[in-house]
């Protein structure tokens, strides 16, 4: 199947794209949306952009959401184009989540944990009511209250269960790791390839899949060992320098999901880790793919692989929503000439079922 | 350089105001904006993956005594990198050093550190205790 090149369409498609524009533009007695205004008050649609677009830059992110009238997934394509334009200077040394400023910071395996319980800014116990105090304009909220003091130190709480040796520990590595950006996936993928893959991947679906997990599709017993959510320092070896220096920072969240394993010939029972790791606050996303992550071990551990969140094949080649988006809006495209042929072939075939019949009455 | 890396060109220049003026330099590279590809560790502590990219502005300047100084910094402010770049090669000189690191140095990073004591206190207010009810299972 094959789209055709065809021409002319000139003037209808630029006048598309002018209704277009004023249709993005909405009621013109309106005022307009201002970049930074998106960047500050629909930040979380930031975070998602510039997950999915995999490039950090709030103020890129905001644009192309309204360039996309909100449309997120358009908006993570044109961040994805705009990123193909820019030279790559090179990679940083990796992000110390150990060490971000903690924003938040929950565990649901314990209740008491050297740092506690740090909600932040969140949603969580919030009752879902629409708050019609938010449509009538009105002045900035009071500053959130602040303690006396900051917060102490957090440890992971992996480390906690590693010390005790009821977790598995990572394999520690100084391997270059694979970049989806520069060679395409290859299977068997390894575990960065799939996390890279999973950082960039399309929410909705890590949501579904992580969410078939829990209901039974390759259920791997899944408690939050911790969700950690905070501004982390970037550190980068610029070549004319060759020594680290300090080039800014980035808000994550990173999700350890602790999961039962049973053991197998070379190894005792014991707690195993996905892992999750989004830039902005995406704690949903970081949590399917903390779910998802554990899901495609099913391999290295020995366990049975029968769920599609298992399937890296499939998870990998499907999770990415630019390259979905491509394939499946490809299909309004002209396939008049492919379509004609198929035409032709049902009219034969139609004849030739047909003909037989005729000749024996 | 990693407060100019958090401080944005205007803050810089307008500290920079106060102080003695810098001598010219001349632009050797950039400022230019390009990627710098982040990465994170499996499990947070395991091998290294990449995590997404990030814009990066850089830029190296010289100064007329020969002087070069280098700026990275994150995102796309062309003025703040080349600030930077300016003053990390003011900042080789002994004789300005002091000056600088007093008049524009010392207060961004007193912004910087009062905005992330009140972020911490901010977080450290809604650290909860939670009670386990033992009617709960």
């Amino acid at each position: 199947m094959a789209y055709v090149a065809v021409k002319g369409g000139e003037q209808a498609i630029g006048n598309a794209h002018a209704w277009l524009a004023e249709t993005r533009r909405g009621a013109a007695a309106l005022p307009e949306l201002e970049v930074a205004q998106i960047e500050q008050q629909l930040g979380l649609a930031v975070d998602r952009v510039m997950a999915e677009g995999a490039c950090h830059d709030r103020g890129l992110a905001a644009l192309a959401i309204k360039q996309a009238q909100g449309d997120l997934i358009e908006a993570a394509f044109l961040l994805r184009a705009y990123r193909t334009t820019l030279p790559r200077f090179g990679h940083a040394a990796p992000l110390d989540t150990g060490a971000m400023r903690l924003r938040r910071r929950v565990s649901a395996t314990y209740k008491d944990l050297p740092g506690g319980q740090v909600l932040g800014p969140t949603y969580d116990y919030t009752h879902r009511l629409l708050d019609f105090a938010l449509a009538a304009e009105g002045s900035a909220p009071e500053a959130a209250p602040q303690a006396a003091e900051g917060l102490a130190e957090a440890p992971r709480v992996t480390e906690l269960l590693a010390r005790e040796g009821l977790m598995r520990r990572e394999r520690a590595s100084e391997e270059e790791p694979a970049d989806l950006t520069r060679q395409p996936l290859t299977f068997p993928a390894s575990r960065p390839a799939r996390l890279q893959n999973l950082a960039r991947g399309d929410e909705g679906f890590l949501l579904g899949l992580g969410y078939s997990t829990q209901r039974g599709y390759g259920n791997n017993h899944p408690f939050v060992g911790e969700i950690r959510q905070g501004r982390a320092t970037v550190r980068f070896t610029p070549p004319e320098l060759g020594f680290e220096v300090e080039i800014g920072e980035v808000e994550v969240t990173e999700c350890q999901m602790v999961n039962q394993f049973h053991g197998s010939k070379a190894e005792p029972p014991q707690f195993t880790r996905g892992y999750g790791l989004v830039l902005g606050r995406g704690e949903r996303k970081a949590m399917a793919m903390a779910l998802v992550d554990r899901a495609l071990m099913a391999g290295e551990l020995g366990e049975e692989r029968t769920a599609p969140a298992q399937d890296e094949e499939f998870v990998l080649m499907h999770s990415d929503n630019v390259e979905a988006t491509g394939f499946v809006e490809h299909l309004k495209l002209p396939h008049y000439v492919d379509f004609q042929s198929e035409l032709e072939v049902v009219r034969r075939m139609r004849a030739t079922a047909a003909a037989p019949k005729e000749v024996a009455e | 350089m990693a407060v100019l890396a958090r401080a944005g060109g205007e803050a810089i220049r307008a500290h920079l105001a106060d102080t003695a003026p810098l001598p010219p330099h001349s632009r050797l590279r950039g400022p230019e904006t390009g990627l710098v590809m982040l990465r994170g560790r499996a499990g947070g502590d395991g091998a290294a993956f990449n995590l997404s990219e990030m814009t990066v502005t850089r830029c190296s300047v010289s100064l007329p005594c020969g002087t070069v100084g280098h700026a990275y910094v994150a995102g796309r402010d062309r003025e703040q990198a080349e600030l930077a770049a300016l003053l990390d090669a003011a900042l080789q000189d002994p004789a300005r050093r002091p000056a600088l690191l007093e008049a524009v140095i010392a207060p961004l990073a007193a912004v910087q550190a009062a905005a992330d004591e009140a972020e911490a206190r901010k977080a450290a207010a809604t650290r909860v205790q939670f009670f386990t009810m033992a009617t709960m299972r």
